[in-house]
């Protein structure tokens, strides 16, 4: 591979810590809720138990191919948050540096391929995606960081995955992939690496992205399942607690696909998505559905200025 | 651990004893169908299962991840045997002094009949449940009647 695969890093800025966490708040109300009538002194020894349950982020540096990354920055207004937190602050001293070095990061062959993918001709009309784009290390750079993005065409948003599906299909003659074929994880990770410490952002302004921002907020806070639980029990009311062995994170998305060491693979935003969902005990929405997208653009926003970190390496 | 095990079997026979409602289900155990148990002041006093809870099964499904996975969200001292104790909820590490059977029973059976509809803990024996339960556990509680009382018997041996 003879491609420079990365770019230059943006300003890093490195905000103080401030962990909010609303969990204590709501079992501090429960507590005195249930406390009614109950002895002062039970409620003392809650109160006491409580308290040494939280486990922080971690305050680190996450530098990658020697750019510092972003990963904590004040949230943007309307956030639930007062900053948001990379995934990265959440994992393992272990599980940390295997991302921070690129040698070692497992999910850099995927990279690899999908450099190589980049380069290979495919289907009728004799092209590979460099026929167009030419060097993705210029073509690509800081394109990653800024999706999903209205598609006027099919009036709603593509993520990376569809936006390649759709370059296949229109541009090249070949097949669309399958969601979570190995080529299509390779293809997005290379592309999303060219955006490597680009601070994430959206535009909601185009189409009708924000009424997809509205519906993917209101899934956010929906409960599903069995365990009758939403993405914003664990990630935010939760955030920064252990469930069992996983310390609860911000569920971040800036370095999807991730390589994800419980699945020794390269693992999509929607392949994680699903499984959430599944952990609930709930039918998983198909990927790339109306639903997921909607989230995809919310979570999206949820992290508005982290660098892209894409490919991650998570627990 | 002996007297606690002689209480609740106690309490076991004075709710069937007070002829609490009770379906006798096809295997004939008496049982409190999930949409039937009485809830008074943040309490649920009658066994939701007749016969009395085993605090040694209880540990086991209280410890079980396929089971009620408690320690997923709660640290508990007398199990530390077991690896990787969450904390999303609090240390139940006493949880038998600060709590009477019938507060337990009821945190169990729907933790947001006592807590408030925004508390994460699911229902354990409850059909108040999220969206689009997969095929395996529609129309299911997460816990049997029978767990649900085991599990209860455990937490009453909770003692600091």
């Amino acid at each position: 591979m003879t491609k420079s695969r990365v770019n230059p890093v943006r300003g890093v800025g490195h905000m103080g810590r401030t962990i909010v966490s609303k969990n204590e708040i709501k079992w501090g109300l429960s507590v005195s809720l249930f406390g009614v009538g109950l002895l002062s002194v039970g409620l003392l020894s809650v109160g006491l138990s409580i308290a040494p349950a939280q486990a922080d982020p971690v305050d680190d540096t996450l530098v990658i191919d020697g750019k510092e990354m972003i990963t904590r920055t004040a949230a943007p207004e309307g956030h639930p948050f007062k900053e948001v937190l990379s995934g990265w602050l959440f994992r393992t001293e272990e599980t940390r540096a295997l991302e921070a070095d690129s040698f070692q990061n497992p999910a850099m062959l995927g990279v690899d391929e999908g450099a190589e993918i980049w380069e290979t001709v495919e289907g009728t009309a004799g092209k590979s995606c460099a026929s167009c784009h030419g060097d993705a290390a210029e073509s690509m750079a800081g394109i990653g960081a800024h999706y999903p993005k209205w598609d006027p065409e099919t009036k709603r948003p593509v993520n990376m995955e569809l936006k390649i599906n759709q370059c296949r299909e229109k541009n090249m003659g070949a097949e669309a992939y399958k969601f979570d074929a190995r080529e299509q994880k390779a293809l997005t990770s290379f592309i999303k690496y060219q955006s490597l410490g680009d601070p994430m952002s959206i535009d909601l302004s185009q189409g009708d992205m924000r009424a997809w921002w509205d519906k993917g907020k209101e899934l956010y806070y929906t409960r599903t399942g069995q365990l009758n639980l939403a993405c914003g029990s664990c990630h935010e009311a939760s955030m920064g607690k252990m469930i069992r062995a996983d310390h609860l994170s911000q569920g971040q998305v800036n370095g999807f696909p991730t390589y994800r060491l419980k699945q020794q693979g390269l693992v999509s935003l929607h392949n994680r998505l699903r499984g959430c969902i599944r952990d609930t005990r709930a039918e998983m929405p198909k990927a790339f559905s109306d639903d997921l997208m909607a989230i995809e653009v919310y979570v999206t926003w949820r992290g508005t200025g982290l660098s892209m970190e894409t490919p991650a390496v998570r627990h | 651990m002996k007297r606690t095990v002689t209480k609740s079997i106690v309490v076991g026979c004075l709710a069937v004893l007070a002829s609490v409602p009770v379906t006798v289900a096809a295997g004939g155990a008496a049982t409190v169908a999930p949409d039937d148990v009485a809830f008074t002041d943040l309490t649920v006093t009658a066994p939701v299962s007749a016969p009395p809870g085993d605090p040694v099964r209880g540990a086991e499904v209280f410890v079980s991840r396929s089971l009620g996975n408690c320690l997923a969200c709660h640290e508990v001292t007398v199990l530390k045997k077991e690896l990787f104790h969450g904390n999303v909820g609090p240390s139940l590490d006493g949880a038998g002094d600060r709590w009477s059977v019938a507060q337990l029973r009821a945190i169990v059976v729907d933790a947001k009949k006592v807590f408030g509809p925004e508390a994460m803990m699911p229902g354990f024996y409850s059909n108040h449940v999220g969206l689009h339960v997969d095929k395996e556990h529609a129309g299911k509680t997460i816990l049997t009647a029978d767990q649900v009382e085991d599990v209860v018997a455990f937490l009453v041996t909770l003692k600091e």
